[in-house]
């Protein structure tokens, strides 16, 4: 006969494993790094060769650099897109490998349920930051893709590793102070984008990979 | 009041089997080595329990290829959920009783 105690720890088994089973666990910590990585080329690219650093932000006014102000905006639009496309990649390509490695198939329902989840808020943030962008109000941009990033991260953790959920919180954290000192903004842009993405890439790397 | 514990269902009495079902409760297809990955446990321990569960018509089975590997899928059926519930129901009201 089973006592209380058993049947109360069925419960809790039944609960967690409910919820471990709605969960797409074939991220990998090497994304976050390779993520990392990418960031912060793109700013280094940006700040070398754009002529990023010759930005200046004083009493809300935009001093563009010297190079004519459209090409300017394409370059760096190409260069955040360049570096979007292979972040998304680059994770694409190591949660199939994990996947593959672990016998279980990437597509699958918690992997629709988490893209959706994730791309909501994200393309929402996306569309906002272009129209933003092409007003020519960067330093404001450079805020809303971590605050919205970090938003659709704090939503996707719900169907993914909890600690997405973590980085999430980080990136809102070093998108608000983005906006509250828009001169130093892409010091933030830098840490959210690049640092974040490392740290959490390697302790998830240590935590779930190896 | 009747005596919840009638209603519980024996086949549950192994983890193994209420593991099973709860992941069938709240996923639709689900296949085996996804199965393996969440309750940890062998090829041969896994099979002997989706066997019992198909048996006894609380599961329904699928084989397809996925390029030339095989891939077996399982789904909770309603006679599969009704039963889950009635033993959760009782489980409930057994701890409640005391």
């Amino acid at each position: 006969m089973a006592t209380n105690d058993e049947r109360l720890q069925d419960l809790g088994e039944i609960r967690s494993i409910m919820e471990r089973s709605t969960r797409f666990i074939s991220l990998s910590g090497l994304s976050g790094i390779f993520a990392g990585i990418y960031a912060l080329a793109g700013i280094t690219f940006a700040y070398i060769f754009l002529g990023y650093g010759d930005l200046a932000y004083e009493e809300g006014i935009i001093t563009l650099p010297d190079i004519s102000s459209s090409t300017f905006m394409l370059y760096l639009l190409i260069d955040a897109l360049t570096v979007l496309i292979l972040s998304l990649g680059t994770s694409l390509f190591f949660s199939k490998r994990k996947a593959r490695r672990k016998g279980i198939p990437f597509w699958d329902n918690t992997a629709k349920r988490l893209l959706i989840n994730m791309f909501i808020p994200l393309l929402t943030g996306g569309i906002l930051c272009l129209i933003l962008f092409l007003e020519r109000d960067i330093f404001l941009v450079i805020s809303l893709t971590l605050v919205f990033y970090g938003l659709a991260l704090f939503n996707a953790g719900k169907y993914t590793l909890d600690e997405v959920r973590y980085l999430g919180i980080g990136e809102i954290v070093c998108g608000i102070l983005a906006a509250g000192f828009p001169a130093i903004g892409i010091i933030f842009w830098a840490a959210g984008f690049g640092f974040f993405h490392i740290i959490y890439g390697v302790f998830m790397y240590y935590k779930y990979d190896r | 009041m009747k005596n919840p514990i009638e209603n519980l269902d024996r086949i549950y009495e192994s983890r193994v089997r209420l593991g099973i079902m709860s992941v069938l409760m709240v996923n639709d297809w689900v296949d085996f080595n996804t199965f393996k990955e969440l309750l940890d446990i062998t090829d041969g321990n896994l099979a002997s329990h989706l066997k019992a569960l198909e048996k006894r018509n609380m599961i329904s089975v699928r084989k397809q290829f996925i390029g030339r590997k095989p891939r077996t899928s399982y789904k909770a059926t309603k006679t599969g959920k009704e039963s889950f519930n009635r033993h959760l129901d009782a489980l409930e009201g057994i701890i409640r009783r005391k």
